[in-house]
């Protein structure tokens, strides 16, 4: 703010910097240091310190190795079909409560809100146990429909957000469409719908972002790991706890992230906005 | 809501079916239940219904497939009573203190990066990023990060400690819990950064501009204009923090395979106890004890935000008041 600049102020700004350095090393290291692991060969990776950079860059055998033999492949088609399917239930059963919550007044509407609220607020992971048994129940263990359905069954962060943006969606468009003579369907479908894009932005990528790092559910619902991958379960499967060839973790590692590291980069202020909107906002 | 569901229906005799249903009381309740009944069935069924099981299922002693008898309170008891048990809230602590600091450490980064600083698109990002990363492959990353004389005893050793005084980073039991918590607070910290960072971005610049004529410094500014405004996402991260604490799994899942040297959390404690001893009374037991902290915290949260900041959200509101009147 002030423009003379005192020996305080110039020992605070450096201070700032440094601080701000110091966290941006500690934030990447990890990352660097598994990216030079994953190009080294075996003795090459035994022998030199473990944050150099490697000799030869183009060194794609760990990477090549990784993906013949951890089926990762297959996971990522799992992965990305559960997502698309779970993103497009969420948000067509989200959009719709909302809808309905928003928009009328009806008996028993404060209690839909109330369960749903009460709902964020009872921990997901508690219930593992009873829903595992319930899915025993159902049969729908081991089958990839009903992974699908718990992973869409279980959401209530995506209807918060497509609520809270309805509520900012004039009710006049309804209005006057209902005066042209629009049903009910024909404003949510035609008018409401389309004007939710950027919310649907943000549930897509919050729970693109969740189903594709999401172990926990695919590790207990889908079993039987030679008949499904996901990512996550490829990779821990494949890596599992007593392999000890860290240039082919890391590389197996740098395959997973590579995707979301592009689809940051390409995406970085949707990503920001999303997680703001996600969030409960004051 | 609006007065779209005002328009009184007007009834005419012989009407068609579409005249019917286009009446606007008769599609209003089509929409509501046709619209609803998806997502009200798949909330009962994952949330209620398991939730009222689980109560159920914790006063007994029982596997998946069959009931061996009533227990009474004595899966409770064994929680509290079993060292095994009780051990992991203790551990649980650990990751309850590593995440206030990552909440401390988010603010004073989100603060300094939403006033102008040179290179703040690339510290964000940097900091962002391993949020948005696998949590098995963050557990890989970190295994290797830890192991004896690689990375982080490199980086160390140059930085002039030698190897023989460092501990075991997984291994030692005195150390080893901390390690974890350090990779949590690596993921976790950045997402609390933005969350903040973005709330304070919705504060009114000219508040800031108006304080300093008060004569307030950076502190005054942070205390009373950035701290009162991000309150709401404040409390809601300290909320998650508490339940991530109890909850903890892929660190100690990954790294020390399944918490072994005395890193198992509370919930891979409950996840070994359902899915491999196969008790699921007090699987259930303790996921209700787990339920009623996350209940208790939450509520004792919010009321003691509201009272700290009980001040300081009135001085905004006076101040937001008062430009207005400008």
């Amino acid at each position: 703010m002030g423009v003379e600049r005192t020996p305080k102020d110039l020992f605070f700004k450096f201070l700032k910097h440094l601080s701000l350095v110091v966290c941006a090393i500690a934030c990447l290291l990890p990352l660097i240091s598994c990216i030079f692991a994953a190009f080294k060969s075996s003795e090459e990776f035994a022998m030199t310190s473990k944050v150099a950079p490697p000799q030869n860059w183009l060194n794609f055998e760990n990477f090549k190795m990784f993906w013949n033999e951890s089926g990762i492949a297959q996971g990522f088609i799992t992965s990305i079909f559960v997502m698309v399917v779970v993103i497009c239930i969420s948000v067509m059963m989200g959009s719709m409560i909302a809808y309905v919550l928003d928009r009328f007044k009806f008996v028993g509407n404060s209690l839909i809100r109330n369960a749903f609220l009460l709902a964020s607020l009872i921990p997901g992971l508690a219930m593992q146990v009873t829903i595992y048994k319930m899915m025993v129940n159902m049969n729908l263990v081991n089958s990839l429909f009903g992974y699908i359905f718990m992973m869409a069954g279980t959401d209530v962060i995506s209807i918060y957000i497509l609520l809270q943006y309805f509520e900012n969606l004039p009710v006049a468009l309804d209005e006057s469409a209902i005066i042209e003579g629009c049903t009910y369907y024909g404003v949510f479908f035609k008018i409401l719908f389309p004007l939710l894009r950027p919310a649907i932005v943000t549930c897509m990528i919050l729970k693109g972002v969740g189903i594709y790092n999401e172990y926990y559910n695919a590790n207990l619902y889908l079993q039987d790991k030679k008949l499904f991958k996901t990512v996550s379960t490829a990779l821990y499967t494949y890596l599992g706890p007593t392999k000890s060839q860290y240039e082919i973790i890391c590389a197996g590692v740098l395959i997973c992230t590579a995707p979301i590291l592009i689809i940051f980069i390409l995406f970085q202020k949707q990503i920001y906005n999303g997680m703001t909107n996600g969030a409960v906002k004051g | 809501m609006g007065p779209v569901n005002n328009i009184t229906p007007t009834a005419t005799a012989n009407t068609t079916f579409r005249d019917w249903f286009i009446r606007p009381n008769v599609q209003k309740w089509f929409v509501i239940v046709s619209f609803a009944i998806i997502p009200v069935f798949m909330l009962l069924l994952f949330t209620y219904y398991p939730f009222l099981k689980m109560i159920e299922f914790s006063f007994y002693n029982m596997s998946y497939t069959k009931v061996r008898g009533f227990y009474g309170l004595k899966n409770y008891i064994d929680i509290f009573s079993k060292p095994e048990l009780f051990s992991t809230f203790r551990i649980s602590l650990y990751y309850m203190v590593g995440a206030l600091l990552q909440i401390g450490l988010a603010l004073y980064f989100a603060t300094i990066l939403s006033f102008k600083t040179k290179g703040s698109a690339f510290y964000k990002g940097a900091m962002f990023f391993p949020f948005l990363i696998n949590g098995i492959a963050i557990g890989f990353i970190f295994k290797f990060f830890y192991t004896r004389g690689y990375v982080l005893d490199t980086v160390l050793q140059f930085l002039g400690i030698p190897l023989e005084s460092l501990p075991y980073w997984l291994r030692d039991t005195t150390i080893n819990n901390w390690s974890l918590v350090a990779t949590s607070l690596w993921k976790y910290m950045g997402q609390n950064m933005v969350l903040f960072a973005g709330a304070i971005m919705s504060v009114d610049p000219t508040l800031y501009e108006a304080a300093a004529i008060d004569g307030a410094n950076k502190w005054h500014q942070f205390r009373f204009i950035i701290l009162p405004s991000i309150f709401t996402v404040l409390t809601l991260n300290v909320i998650l923090s508490i339940t991530g604490s109890l909850s903890a799994f892929e660190p100690p899942y990954v790294i020390t395979s399944m918490g072994g040297n005395g890193t198992a959390t509370y919930f891979i404690k409950m996840h070994q106890t359902a899915h491999v001893q196969y008790k699921v009374g007090l699987a259930c037991a303790m996921a209700v004890v787990l339920a009623l902290i996350i209940i208790i915290v939450t509520v004792i949260q919010k009321l003691a935000f509201k009272y700290a900041f009980r001040n300081a959200t009135t001085e905004t509101k006076v101040a937001k008041k008062s430009k207005g009147a400008k």
